[in-house]
């Protein structure tokens, strides 16, 4: 199969539905004549024309004009440059995005998809490098996805600029340079289903985004120790997956959860405790998070080196447990 | 000068009289213990709401305030599902979900109150976005107050609308009051609408307190707007009458400087006293519109009393399509 880069699969995802569908518009800073900093809107202004478009940098009429637009007929793509800047548009993600199709007791839809490049890259320091993906699990009204390789990319990118609620995709930094397979034909990857991408018999771990990379590397770890791990891809935060976590950890009997984020809040929380809450008799051993520390994410490569997730360590960890 | 039509009159002096007859029954309806959460009432400031929406129609767009039920009302929205939503009844336009600072009816073109002050100008100019891809022939309205022009999402939005020329007019009821606080003493500037000249937009400054004016200014904008130059900034000075909400103490005033406006500058007699001496309308077609009025409001609150609460079964209803 043909391999493509995971930010060519997010354009491809682009292209296609934008081509389908003339409402989709997408809008952001620096996305017309740079492509995006990552460049994963490169091009798409030779194709689109008028429905690409730079804005100034106003991340709160972002958010809040697509939210608008939504409301009165498009399908709106807004991205937001980095994830940390989200920060700026939160009452346009929170209050109005996510609520007003609700509070207005389902007069309108919100179809819009908020574009969100997320995580560590070299030193980008505390505000360029942030995780924020568990902030919006405590929001009701909208989803979450967060893909982990270029075929992930474009099919759960295509679900969502279908998807008739507001989705957002944090695509990771890293990511965007990773080749891999992507079919030529067109397929979806369902929002709201996870991945079991390796079945294992021992542990669970289940990742999202890059920290699926650590998953991978984790389980091989322990695979030379004798532990066969089920690796589960959790694709969707919001809504998660409960039933495929539910099957594998009353097989496994063992669950860790890994992710760049911090740990303290984490996506892993809410894992954690709702497998403590519906399968606790099950387990044969304490479940386990992995995240990074309660600090914000340091400058220095040193200190960010040390704030990575680290797969020997993680691993080292899991099977002290056994 | 022209002479405005019996018609327009006619239009103008419902709409105002229903607003104000609205929030008198909702006023005493929540004294009484009847209408849950917050109540921010539009008396006083009748003529802007009013004067705004006798030129739109169902397909543009109006963005409202946590003070929307005037907008709302002007806006044509079904007044028996206005009321019954007040009352929290399943019969209500956001069926509860919303209530009172959520009030909405996308069947006119009202894309809902908002909580958050501030928080509709962005919506308002992302409706205008729609209106210019689709090359539809309407515009977007965004009424606000004093105080939201302090939000970073009130110059956010009129860069953003400037920038790339939308059909947004804004429209600023400058009631004197953020809240509680008297809004001089934590705005810069008197007029508002000087703002607008940093984005490249042209304003105008009408008394809120009278229809026509406010008509006339309006109608101004629209032109404009329609045209295809971009966004107009109208500021209609007025007076909030009644507190920030039912209930609020209202420390920060005097009874007497409220009673002088409510008696002096009342967008109400002001106006029939207008229509009466330039007979324009008479006394009997006062009196038709009155007994109408009267009418209307007496069947929307008989609707909201007869009508059902939401089940609790209906809690997640609408959350995701």
């Amino acid at each position: 199969m043909r391999q493509i880069t995971f930010a060519q699969a997010t354009l491809e995802a682009m292209a296609e539905e934008m081509k389908r569908d003339e409402n989709i518009f997408v809008m952001g800073e620096d996305i017309v004549r740079q492509g995006g900093i990552f460049g994963q809107f490169k091009g798409l202004a030779d194709e689109f024309g008028d429905r690409v478009m730079d804005t100034p940098i106003s991340e709160t009429a972002i958010i809040g004009a697509a939210v608008g637009a939504a409301m009165a007929g498009m399908r709106p793509v807004a991205d937001m440059h980095f994830a940390d800047f989200m920060g700026v548009a939160m009452d346009e993600l929170f209050n109005q995005m996510a609520k007003v199709r609700y509070m207005f007791g389902g007069q309108t839809t919100v179809p819009m998809v908020v574009r969100a490049p997320d995580g560590l890259s070299s030193s980008g320091a505390a505000q360029h490098s942030q995780s924020v993906e568990a902030w919006f699990m405590n929001i009701p009204g909208l989803k979450v996805v967060a893909p982990s390789s270029p075929a992930e990319a474009k099919g759960l990118l295509k679900s969502a600029l279908r998807d008739d609620n507001p989705v957002i995709y944090f695509e990771n930094k890293i990511l965007y340079r990773e080749k891999g397979e992507v079919p030529e034909e067109e397929f979806f990857i369902p929002i709201g289903k996870a991945n079991v991408v390796k079945e294992g018999t021992d542990i669970t771990i289940i990742s999202y985004s890059i920290g699926m990379k650590t998953a991978g590397e984790v389980a091989e770890i322990l695979e030379k120790q004798g532990i066969n791990a089920e690796i589960i891809d959790l694709r969707t935060l919001v809504p998660y997956d409960r039933e495929t976590i539910l099957e594998s950890v009353k097989k496994t009997h063992r669950l860790a959860v890994i992710h760049e984020a911090v740990k303290q809040g984490g996506a892993g929380a809410e894992i954690a405790a709702f497998v403590a809450e519906n399968a606790i008799e099950y387990m044969d051993a304490p479940i386990m998070r992995f995240g990074a520390p309660f600090v914000p994410v340091p400058f220095s490569p040193p200190l960010e080196k040390a704030y990575r997730l680290n797969s020997a360590e993680i691993a080292k960890e899991i099977a002290e447990k056994f | 000068m022209e002479r405005y039509s019996k018609n327009l009159a006619e239009e103008l002096y419902y709409k105002m009289l229903k607003i104000r007859r609205f929030e008198e029954t909702v006023e005493r309806y929540f004294l009484d213990g009847e209408i849950p959460g917050f109540l921010h009432l539009y008396i006083g400031e009748e003529a802007i709401a009013s004067g705004v929406c006798a030129s739109l129609t169902d397909s543009d767009y109006i963005a409202s305030t946590h003070r929307g039920h005037g907008h709302t009302i002007a806006k044509g929205a079904d007044l028996n599902r206005v009321m019954a939503e007040i009352f929290g009844k399943k019969t209500g336009s956001c069926k509860g979900k919303g209530g009172s600072m959520h009030i909405a009816d996308f069947s006119v073109g009202m894309l809902g109150a908002n909580g958050v002050v501030g928080g509709g100008f962005n919506l308002a100019v992302g409706a205008s976005l729609a209106i210019k891809k689709k090359k539809r022939d309407n515009v977007s309205v965004v009424f606000f107050g004093d105080g939201s022009s302090n939000r970073g999402t009130f110059h956010e939005a009129m860069n953003l609308a400037s920038a790339w020329k939308l059909p947004t007019i804004f429209v600023c009821e400058n009631n004197q009051w953020a809240s509680t606080t008297p809004y001089r003493t934590t705005t810069a500037i008197e007029d508002i609408s000087i703002r607008a000249i940093g984005y490249n937009m042209p304003s105008k400054i009408v008394d809120g307190n009278d229809a026509f004016a406010v008509y006339d200014g309006f109608k101004e904008a629209l032109e404009y707007v329609k045209a295809g130059n971009g966004p107009y900034f109208l500021e209609a000075k007025t007076y909030r009458i009644k507190g920030h909400f039912v209930g609020d103490p209202e420390m920060y005033r005097t009874k007497e400087e409220v009673q002088t406006v409510y008696e002096e500058n009342n967008p109400i007699t002001r106006f029939e006293e207008k229509v009466l001496s330039e007979n324009i309308m008479s006394e009997a077609e006062i009196k038709a519109i009155k007994d109408r009025v009267e009418k209307e409001i007496k069947e929307a609150l008989q609707f909201a009393m007869d009508s059902e609460y939401p089940d609790p079964s209906e809690m997640f209803d609408d959350l995701y399509v």
